[in-house]
């Protein structure tokens, strides 16, 4: 019997794989070369430009949109690259609503900002699609660095350090590079392997190597890197996720959020990957919007998202809000879970509308649920003796962690969104501060 | 609505708005569908001797310059007179003449630069039924080799001399089309004056390459990997002709002689502009060109909305602004203005500040918040900033009334006009009245 929308539990083969197909397509497919030129056409090359400013990784948006206009794209990727090299990635899944498109002053001025994020994948694709690397690496330094983590931090860090004439070492926990941007990052913003791709594009500087299947406690000691190596960088993400801290949250149907983005990911067959009826969301972020429209995708009846505080506090922009209202996601703002209720497996789960200050009201409701996603944060993990800010690693200046040859960047340092760009960009700047600490040691 | 009625030296037409001698005249149905758009009238494009049809290059014909979005600026053609068999165009202006007695139809006459072929020509066209002729001194390609077109028009004699002969041998009215490249337009409007002209028409178009092709490394339209100069026109041409047209509607030897406006119309305001600068009419190409025949439509409407807010009509407005063209050094040295900013509308793109700062004056202050003020002690009132702001009104230059100070000067703003001609600084100053 073939699964539809109304089967209940958590089966696969919901939808036909041709309205699969359609639902997993690109996002936002490439722009042609006219739609570049017209959407090129309405920068202003703005003086010390605002979105500059907004760009973590302060790409030269004026002037890689000039060199699109003029007709040189792979100029302009190379201006990206040279700021972001997972600029490729980044014009994917940036929330450029509320960086550079919310600075741009054609967003001011009539509420249209240019479009800076498709500009730049259509630059840089261009750019991948040539095979062209355009950086070459420095004559070699004999020096050799750790890099823990093969997300964005790590591969910007690793670039960086191999273009100075480094040799690098990447360790990841993972079967392949990428991090979250190969494990964490939904289906329809990546297609076509291109986190892969991208890995692989970035790989062609050389003097890089990649070994899986390793993490710190896990064939991985900071002491036993320090030792066979001349600096260390932590880029190593928060890979333990949040407690609901409800009654119930063990049963069967109550997962990760995470760990569902990213078996869709890997899903060779997204026919074969089961699915809720009724899918309860829990979180405001990225990762709580990404389960539940892909959820919904895959062809669940109904998908609640809950989140505990009121919209303005999402942490998810309102591009991401909106995309999932229009997939069909119901969105509930201020509730908390409270249990969650079946008899060994998942049948419901019940809510507390709380205020702003996160107070209980009282009052109470309850969803139909044959699968809970939690979304509700990562923590860090494997920090070992590393002093902490908060729940993150403490860095100071560019990524200098509390012991001496250790750098750290991306999601588990303190300070930064944790967003792809934030990742990139502290990956990068803790790249130069080695490579300069590296060069005065002589 | 305002009357938008013509009379151009004679010749009737219900609308001042004229197609140019151009591909777009070059056939009876292109004709009749200018006519059915609401053209007011045509110049037929240039007809030639009797005798083997001119021959066009059968590869691009066309070269142009964009600005943002495509939007064509300007236009290079290295197309020759019609290459279409004399008699037959004849025929079909006899025809359409017929059909449109209301409208306008003038006919584009290049022949050598003998009394016999003109002549000749004037006598094949005089029952046609049309009602004047335009003589083609001005296309500066092509036929200018052979000793046509420009190459009449850059020598005043000539043009006086054939001038001459048309007047002789024809009664129809005789609009002499003049060519930009010349050092001064004055001479070669005298000339068609003292030849008997009943008016002159310009510009015809400019000498240009557009561009070069960097692949084959050759002028553009490019013929089998060589391109020769053609005749620029559209939007980018404007500032040119306005500029000539207002020469000879104010020059004492040529002052109200008639003038067909060409050069860059593409909207009721530029024709407007036209006729403001002494322009009895207007003739249109480029716009046509690129938008097809039903822009006539918005400059109607548009030009009738203006004269009706002014209250005015075509012939008040005709030559308007050409007192008020003056030479430079009759301009009031005691006006002063200064930039100003509306806060309220600027976007804070910054381009004002990268322009004065980089180009200019270092009159406008950046603040780490990109609010931009202008600095009244520095602006000189270029104006730089106004035309480089994308916001439309956003920077606007205010008098600083007589009797303030000039921040940049110190001084205080005389209230008397003050100009170069008895300037201190000027070692041939006259003695102020």
């Amino acid at each position: 019997m073939t699964a539809n929308a109304l089967t209940p539990g958590i089966v696969s083969g919901r939808l036909p794989p041709d309205e699969l197909g359609t639902n997993f397509s690109d996002l936002h497919p490439k722009l042609d070369d006219h739609e570049a030129l017209v959407a090129a056409d309405r920068c202003y090359f703005c003086h010390d430009a605002p979105c500059i400013t907004a760009c973590p990784t302060d790409i030269n948006i004026p002037l890689f949109i000039r060199q699109i206009s003029t007709g040189t794209p792979e100029a302009a990727a190379k201006t990206i690259l040279s700021q972001n090299i997972l600029g490729g990635m980044c014009a994917r899944v940036c929330p450029t609503e509320t960086l550079c498109e919310q600075a741009c002053v054609r967003e001011t001025a009539e509420g249209k900002p240019v479009r800076i994020g498709e500009l730049q994948r259509y630059a840089t694709d261009r750019l991948m699609d040539k095979g062209i690397h355009p950086f070459s690496r420095a004559a070699s330094t004999g020096r050799r660095v750790a890099v823990v983590g093969a997300g964005p931090a790590g591969l910007a860090c690793a670039h960086r350090l191999a273009m100075k004439g480094h040799d690098v070492v990447i360790h990841d926990a993972r079967p392949k590079a990428g991090g979250l941007n190969e494990f964490g990052i939904a289906a329809y913003k990546s297609t076509g392997g291109y986190a892969q791709k991208e890995v692989e594009w970035l790989m062609q500087i050389g003097g890089i190597t990649v070994k899986t299947g390793v993490a710190l406690g896990a064939g991985l000691t900071l002491d036993g890197l320090k030792a066979e190596y001349d600096a260390v960088f932590l880029g190593i993400g928060l890979a333990g996720v949040n407690a609901l801290g409800a009654e119930g949250e063990d049963k069967t149907g109550v997962m990760d959020a995470v760990e569902f983005i990213a078996e869709l990911r890997q899903a060779g067959d997204l026919s074969k990957l089961p699915v809720g009826r009724d899918v309860v969301v829990i979180g405001g972020g990225m990762t709580a919007i990404d389960a539940a429209v892909q959820a919904k995708l895959l062809g669940a009846l109904n998908v609640t998202l809950v989140y505990r505080r009121g919209r303005d506090r999402m942490n998810a922009s309102p591009f991401e809000q909106d995309l999932a209202a229009s997939k069909g996601v119901r969105i509930v703002t201020n509730a908390s879970p409270v249990r969650v209720i079946g008899n060994g497996s998942l049948r419901e789960i019940e809510f507390e509308y709380t205020d702003d200050a996160l107070k209980p009201t009282g009052q109470t409701f309850r969803l139909a649920a044959d699968q809970v996603f939690k979304a509700i944060g990562q923590t860090l993990e494997g920090s070992g003796a590393l002093a902490l800010e908060g729940r993150k690693i403490a860095v100071s200046g560019a990524g200098r962690t509390s012991v001496a040859g250790v750098w750290a960047g991306g999601d588990c340092a303190s300070g930064g969104d944790d967003l792809t760009v934030t990742a990139v960009a502290e990956g990068r700047d803790a790249a130069e501060d080695i490579h300069t600490s590296l060069m005065a040691e002589g | 609505m305002a009357d938008l009625s013509s009379n151009f030296v004679g010749i009737k037409s219900p609308n001042p708005f004229w197609l140019a001698s151009a591909p777009p005249t070059d056939k009876e149905v292109n004709v009749r569908r200018a006519f059915d758009a609401g053209w007011g009238g045509v110049v037929w494009k240039t007809l030639g001797s009797e005798g083997p049809p001119i021959v066009n290059v059968n590869g691009p014909r066309y070269g142009a310059i964009w600005g943002a979005d495509r939007r064509l600026l300007g236009l290079n053609n290295i197309e020759l007179i019609t290459d279409r068999p004399l008699q037959v165009n004849l025929d079909e202006i006899r025809r359409v003449k017929k059909d449109y007695p209301d409208r306008a139809l003038v006919i584009s006459l290049m022949v050598p630069c003998d009394e016999e072929s003109w002549k000749d020509i004037l006598h094949r066209i005089e029952d046609t039924g049309a009602d004047g002729v335009e003589l083609n001194f001005g296309c500066p390609h092509g036929m200018a080799e052979r000793g046509m077109g420009s190459a009449v028009g850059q020598v005043p004699e000539y043009i006086e001399m054939v001038t001459a002969w048309v007047k002789h041998y024809s009664k129809m009215p005789c609009i002499v089309k003049l060519t930009p490249n010349v050092t001064s337009i004055l001479p070669p409007a005298i000339a068609a004056k003292r030849g008997g002209a009943d008016a002159v028409s310009l510009i015809n178009t400019v000498k240009s390459i557009t561009n070069v092709d960097l692949d084959d490394f050759s002028p553009f339209p490019m013929i089998d990997g060589k391109g020769s100069h053609g005749g620029y026109c559209g939007p980018a041409v404007k500032p040119i002709a306005l500029n000539m047209v207002g020469e000879i509607a104010r020059h004492h030897e040529t002052r109200g002689l008639p003038i067909s406006g060409i050069g860059g119309v593409t909207t009721w305001r530029d024709a407007a502009e036209f006729m403001a600068m002494g322009a009895g009419n207007v003739q249109v190409c480029t716009a046509a060109m690129t938008y097809g025949f039903k822009i006539v439509e918005e400059m109607i409407s548009g030009l009738s909305q203006y004269l009706d807010e002014k209250a005015m009509t075509q012939t008040q407005l005709v030559g308007r602004a050409v007192p008020n063209f003056v030479e430079w050094q009759d301009l009031n040295l005691n006006f002063v203005t200064k930039a100003k900013i509306d806060q309220d509308l600027c976007i804070s793109c910054g381009r004002c500040f990268a322009a004065c700062e980089d180009t200019s004056h270092q009159a406008i202050d950046m603040s780490a918040e990109r609010v931009f003020t202008v600095k009244d002690d520095e602006c000189v009132a270029c104006n730089l900033c106004v035309n480089v702001c994308p916001v439309q009104g956003c920077i606007t230059m205010e008098r600083v009334e007589p009797g303030k100070v000039d921040a940049r000067t110190g001084k205080v703003v005389p209230a008397e006009h003050g100009d170069w001609t008895t300037h201190p600084n000027n070692p041939m100053r006259v003695a102020a009245e």
